[in-house]
């Protein structure tokens, strides 16, 4: 099993205008930022793209969203984007925004072969509206549809050819569910290792899931809320 | 009465030994100062993250580390990261025995509305709507009134719905209700508010019995 390409280019060589993506993340923490970079630069445009959040105006989705190659957004949070909230609110971005723990099974429902599922978010909201209702011990559900995308691009801390994945910290979040989901699963890591080294009982996604893997570059991992404690003097 | 941090050291009362606890984004999060004494918790980032720690140190921020605010965080020992599935099983699986999230309205029904303006402002639901879909207690902070003196606390939503009757309890700067079948009722006064400022400021059915005690903070 070799599933290692030579770069980002040729990672997402065959996304094209029109397509449906699925893009790991929390805010900007674990976000695939070569691939992004690269389909900024490759110009396709009328994307979908799934994915929690969408960036801030000159980061993350933030890019694609200035150079107007996003069609529509899944997501659950898009706060912290002026440029996205006036596309929105100017009706040239159609957005499409569900609970986050909705998106969160939709993408794992996507890839482990279950179409749909009952869950109690968003019962009596506007999120329920054309959705059917049951039941279940006595407590209303509406239905959730799994999501599947073309592509599924994800950002792992370290991998090997065989698109093994371990993830760092928070940086976990969607990563996995969304590398279930795509019918081609890109994985760019921040270090590309031998497969062996590691260890099989800590894999956070097995190599199965994944079909391209390459070892991203120039990682800025840029914090969207510094946050600090002061030192206290010694 | 009280200022955002007196709201947050009022809620931190509710706090019990050994709950898992959900803070959302604004005054919630200023809970996690004011634990009572000799009471531990473990505190919940939907982002994927069970017993989050104080913010880092200057110097140790770590991108790769933050809470459901983006905010950079510190891992508690004893810790566990997962991802957003395992997350929300644990919010919509009920394993979380305390959820505080902050409201734009909520009515005397246990109504809430804390995610969108229609026109104005959408910045989506977040995790919101898993967690009052299914959390058996859940607590609104929040200010009594908004920035233009009108009541948040009303007999019915006018904004898009977070959630149906699911809000047990509100905490503002002027006072503790509880949300019944008949309505809020009210349970503690703020330092220094009067019953009557309160009925002024609450647009939702109000109930008042007997003498209203005045909060106790620190």
């Amino acid at each position: 099993m070799n599933k290692l390409v030579a770069n980002v280019q040729e990672a997402v060589k065959d996304i094209e205008s029109g397509m449906t993506l699925m893009l790991g993340g929390f805010g900007l923490c674990g976000i695939p930022e070569n691939c992004i970079a690269a389909l900024v630069k490759k110009g396709i445009t009328n994307l979908t793209c799934i994915s929690n959040n969408a960036g801030v105006d000159d980061f993350g989705l933030g890019l694609l969203l200035q150079k107007r190659q996003i069609k529509k957004m899944i997501s659950s949070y898009v706060g912290e984007n002026d440029e996205f909230e006036r596309q929105m609110l100017s009706g040239e971005l159609e957005v499409d925004l569900i609970p986050q723990g909705s998106l969160a099974a939709r993408c794992q429902a996507g890839g482990s072969g279950v179409p749909a599922f009952f869950t109690p978010a968003g019962y009596g909201t506007e999120v329920a509206f054309g959705k059917e209702v049951r039941y279940f011990d006595g407590k209303p559900h509406i239905l959730e549809h799994a999501l599947s995308a073309d592509f599924a691009i994800v950002k792992a801390w370290k991998g090997d050819r065989y698109g093994n994945l371990l993830f760092k910290g928070t940086a976990r979040n969607f990563n996995p569910l969304m590398a279930m989901a795509g019918q081609i699963t890109i994985a760019e890591v921040e270090e590309l290792v031998e497969p062996g080294e590691l260890d099989p009982n800590t894999i956070h996604t097995p190599g199965i899931f994944v079909q391209r893997i390459f070892q991203g570059e120039k990682y800025e991992k840029r914090i969207e809320q510094r946050t600090v404690r002061q030192r206290e003097n010694s | 009465m009280l200022d955002k941090k007196g709201i947050a050291k009022r809620i931190a009362q509710e706090l019990r030994h050994n709950w898992y606890v959900n803070l959302g984004i604004g005054i919630p999060t200023l809970i996690a100062n004011y634990i009572p004494e000799g009471i531990d918790v473990e505190f919940q980032s939907e982002n994927g993250i069970l017993g989050m720690g104080p913010f880092p140190l200057e110097g140790e921020e770590d991108a790769d580390m933050i809470n459901a605010g983006k905010q950079t965080i510190t891992p508690m020992p004893g810790a566990s990261i997962f991802d957003s599935a395992t997350s929300f099983a644990m919010i919509r699986g009920k394993h979380i025995q305390l959820t505080v999230l902050g409201a734009m309205e909520v009515a005397d029904n246990g109504d809430i509305a804390n995610w969108k303006i229609p026109g104005r402002m959408v910045k989506g639901m977040g995790g919101a709507m898993d967690l009052v879909a299914s959390a058996d207690n859940i607590i609104v902070a929040m200010m009594h009134t908004n920035k233009r003196g009108e009541s948040k606390l009303l007999k019915q939503c006018s904004l898009p719905l977070t959630g149906v009757k699911c809000v047990k309890k509100v905490v503002t700067n002027l006072a503790v209700l509880d949300i019944t079948p008949e309505g809020f009722k009210l349970i503690e006064r703020a330092p220094g508010v009067t019953v009557e400022e309160i009925k002024n400021a609450t647009e939702g059915r109000l109930i008042v019995e007997g003498n209203i005690p005045e909060m106790k903070i620190d």
